[in-house]
């Protein structure tokens, strides 16, 4: 078990923004609601799979909507508590632990928030190892574990809980019920027993994302040589943003940017392409990266990712992918969060095989 | 009769900086009659009244014929970072029952939170993105929290959720606090504009905070004119490089903070001529670097921090490196650093110039023959000036490609006191240009500055489609200018940026518009 205070929470957040690829929301928010939840309430327990019973349930969550909105009307604070309530009414069983369902970026730090109010612990694992922008985009998925039910809530009290004939369709709706709810909500989806999140989860991401948060914290010479050494990553290249690209379509922040090496790798040309979260990292029609390993901007001098909305021309930043958990690299999950599923028609090969 | 006496009198310019103040006084052609530079005191009024004083002797020119004064001062960044004369303030959100994750004034440093605070609540109601109602406004509630406060509070701040959309709730809520109490001073988040409501609660309630301080801003510049026979119409400076009229600053005093780093590139746009352009203006202790966009300074995208507190302002978008005229030389046979430390302040005593025993990077401009100025002859090693130049050389040039857009060259504009730092020729630069009067830019900045407003709010396109709703918030954003002060028939967009919203079923667009135009 590790306690999870505000020194934790600050490793996290980092960290959280590191498996964010770019995107997955700003932590920040979440960070200030889990900071006060924690003064508030005292450190949240985090817990192993281990420590539960096998038919024990735990509850994966998220909030869902527009960056923008959340930024204007946040949480109230008492949406755990009233989703868990929903929850256990419609299952008639207790719920043991939430988890997050998303590790990338603010839904890394909110289940901290709400485990914090409502005397849950959470279950070290998530259902991404990353970020994602689909509700069908999980390991979950993968592992043939139900969505349902799924449960969504606003600040005011309302509470539409709907059982979907897919993970696909979830999404479709969910978003549908997230504008009516004025462009945010927080959600669990994915509900499951420890047995089936023993395979159906990313597991120990979150004390892997927290460590990685206190490396770079604490890396005062190299943070970039810190970071890749953490997380099993590969430096593609060090260089200048020399053009951003942007348009959004379908509520998807689509765009390129351009990186020319400097330093030892002057002379390169890079080319990143984003939808949310950075998806590939091209070379002369070479690919060097693509989704779903994990590409992730840092700055150079500071090793701080930097998310796809504040790139812009001019910064100096370190290109470094890391690998996805493995469970995405077969077929199945390569036909759901490949490139393909982002429209590139381009193979998938390991970061590992391709810089090993 | 009066606006013809206006339009062909002098004005003059003051800037308050952290080491001096600033006069100019410039003709009714705004060319530069005097200047002046004096040390900055620590009660503000007395360096400003002594700078005024000066600028007129040097000017020759009768008091009378004034006829606008514009105000640069730290008085209010100064009352923040010092948390010296703040009001208490009742801080009052509307937004519950979503936002009380976390509560006004929670992320404050705490002896800032409980120099300010006189209560804070968070009361039911505010807005959705679209503008229709999250909950119906909680009128009961926000009485017995105002009927609760005792000692009444020194003013009150009242911000809503989505204010920038809909400001009915904050109307609502003033006029509720106004029943309790008809004398009380308001302030409401919707008039400081922008998305995001911690950071527009923030400012609201700085703002709120800096009343007493505002008055004592007003009766300052009143009491300085007076002193000398000035009878002119006064101006305050903003922090996006605009001005606003006195009864204005009374009520937004939050806005005079971070003046200078604009008035410092407005003044470089008018000396220069230049509308798109690097700006560098080189200091005593550090270089600040900035972008002109159609005159104006291109402003940060990310939130700035006043005194701890995360706020909206919109400040200028700088790059600030350690170098300037008292940067400190440290040289030996593996090589040189320059600073980060600084002689600061005392160049005039320390630097070998001046007969000091430290050698400066004044010191290598006048050892390279870039500048002529000190007391002392010095003797430094060629080599160590051709080293320590190319450093400087180096470092301008790589904050220059840092702020730069695009990856065309551009014109780089070289002002402030150590501006001789910067060479004839920097890479990604088309030209360097030394306009005259560099070293009182700042002055200058506010005594040209127009007046302006800025639109932040969320648009449906889905009606009337992108380029209506486009029109429609320019004329809007010209219309807050023209309120403010612009000439109507002078007034103008200057920025737009047009932001689309990822994860958003609808079609919003969240645009800022900024409009500007000469004073009237």
């Amino acid at each position: 078990m590790i306690e999870i205070g505000e020194e934790e929470l600050e490793w996290l957040t980092l960290g959280a923004a590191v498996f964010g690829a770019g995107g997955g929301g700003d932590p920040l928010m979440g960070s200030i609601m889990a900071k006060r939840a924690i003064e508030e309430s005292g450190p949240v327990r985090l817990i192993d799979l281990d420590d539960l019973d096998d038919d024990d349930l735990i509850l994966p969550v998220a909030m869902v909507g527009a960056p923008t909105v959340m930024t204007e009307k946040f949480a109230s604070g008492d949406e755990g508590p009233r989703i868990v309530a929903a929850v256990e009414a419609q299952l008639g069983r207790k719920v043991a632990a939430y988890s997050s369902g998303e590790l990338g970026g603010v839904n890394g730090i909110i289940p901290i928030a709400w485990a914090a109010l409502g005397g849950l612990p959470i279950v070290d694992c998530d259902l991404m190892g990353r970020a994602f922008p689909e509700l069908q985009m999980t390991t979950a998925v993968l592992a043939g574990i139900d969505i349902n039910p799924v449960v969504i809530t606003d600040e005011r009290g309302n509470v539409v809980s709907f059982t979907t004939i897919d993970a696909k369709w979830a999404e479709t709706l969910v978003r549908t019920v997230v504008g009516a709810m004025g462009g945010e909500a927080s959600m669990c989806l994915y509900p499951m027993t420890v047995a089936q999140a023993k395979t159906g989860t990313v597991r120990r991401s979150m004390s892997r994302a927290m460590e990685v948060g206190r490396i770079l914290l604490q890396a005062s010479d190299d943070p970039i040589g810190a970071l890749c050494q953490a997380v099993d990553g590969y430096l593609l290249a060090e260089g200048k943003v020399a053009d951003v690209d942007r348009q959004t379509s379908a509520g998807f922040a689509r765009g390129s940017a351009t990186i020319e090496g400097t330093g030892a790798d002057s002379g390169r040309l890079l080319r990143m392409e984003f939808q949310n979260e950075n998806a590939v990292v091209m070379e002369n029609g070479e690919v060097l990266a693509s989704v779903p390993d994990i590409i992730t901007a840092v700055d150079v001098h500071t090793g701080r990712p930097i998310v796809t909305e504040l790139l812009r021309y001019g910064q100096r930043v370190a290109l470094v992918a890391l690998p996805c958990d493995p469970v995405w690299r077969s077929d199945q999950a390569l036909a759901l969060a490949g490139p393909r599923a982002f429209s590139y028609e381009i193979d998938y090969g390991p970061v590992e095989e391709i810089h090993g | 009769m009066a606006e013809a006496a206006a339009a062909s009198a002098y004005r003059m310019g003051v800037d308050v900086g952290g080491t001096n103040t600033d006069a100019v006084i410039l003709d009714h052609g705004l060319r530069v009659v005097a200047k002046h530079k004096s040390p900055t005191t620590a009660d503000i009024v007395g360096g400003i009244t002594e700078a005024m004083g000066a600028v007129i002797a040097a000017a020759g020119i009768d008091t009378g014929d004034i006829g606008r004064v514009m105000l640069g001062t730290t008085h209010a960044t100064n009352a923040v970072l010092e948390r010296r004369g703040l009001a208490r303030v009742a801080a009052i959100r509307i937004g519950g029952p979503a936002t009380k994750s976390i509560p006004p004034l929670w992320t404050w440093p705490g002896d800032l939170r409980s120099a300010v605070s006189a209560g804070e609540a968070i009361i039911d109601g505010g807005f959705e993105f679209d503008g229709s109602e999250q909950v119906p406004l909680d009128e009961d509630g926000l009485r017995r929290f105002v009927e609760s406060l005792d000692p009444r509070p020194d003013a009150f701040s009242v911000a809503s959720v989505f204010a920038p959309v809909s400001d009915a709730h904050e109307l609502r809520a003033a006029e509720i606090i106004r029943e309790v109490w008809p004398e009380a001073r308001i302030c409401l988040s919707g008039a400081l504009g922008s998305i995001g409501l911690l950071e527009r609660e923030n400012a609201c309630v700085l703002n709120a905070a800096l009343v007493s301080v505002a008055r004592g801003i007003v009766d300052g510049l009143a009491d300085a004119l007076a002193r000398h026979g000035i009878d002119a119409v006064g101006y305050f400076a903003q922090n996006d490089g605009t001005l606003m009229a006195v009864d204005r600053a009374l009520e937004f005093p939050v806005l005079t903070i971070g003046s200078g780093p604009a008035n410092s590139m407005r003044g470089a746009a008018h000396l220069s001529g230049l509308s798109d352009a690097i700006v560098i203006d080189v200091g005593g202790t550090s270089t600040d670097i900035g972008v002109l966009a159609s005159r104006f300074p291109r402003e940060s995208a990310v939130p700035v921090e006043i005194g701890g507190i995360r706020t909206n302002f919109r400040m200028p978008d700088l790059l600030s490196i350690a170098l300037g005229g008292g940067t400190i030389v440290a040289h030996d046979p593996a090589g040189i650093e320059l600073g980060p430390e600084s002689v600061g302040h005392r160049l005039t005593t320390e630097a070998l110039c001046f007969g000091g025993s430290t050698l400066t990077l004044s010191d290598v401009a006048k050892g390279g023959g870039l500048a002529g100025f000190g007391t002392e002859p010095v003797d430094i090693d060629d080599d160590l000036i051709r080293r320590a130049l190319a450093e400087v050389d180096d470092r301008l040039e790589q904050g220059v490609d840092r702020m730069k857009l695009s990856r065309s060259d551009q014109p780089v504009i070289a002002v402030g006191g150590g501006s001789m730092l910067v060479p004839d020729r920097l890479e990604g630069a088309s030209e360097v240009v030394r306009p005259t009067d560099f070293d009182v830019a700042n002055a200058i900045g506010a005594a040209i500055a127009s007046a302006s407003a800025e639109i932040d709010r969320l648009f449906s396109i889905t009606e009337e489609g992108r380029d209506a709703v486009m029109e429609r918030a320019k004329a809007e954003a010209i219309e807050a200018a023209v309120a403010i002060g612009a000439d109507p028939d002078a007034a103008e967009v200057v920025s737009v940026e047009e932001l689309t919203m990822a994860y958003m079923t609808d079609n919003i667009l969240r645009l800022r518009i900024k409009a500007a135009g000469p004073l009237r």
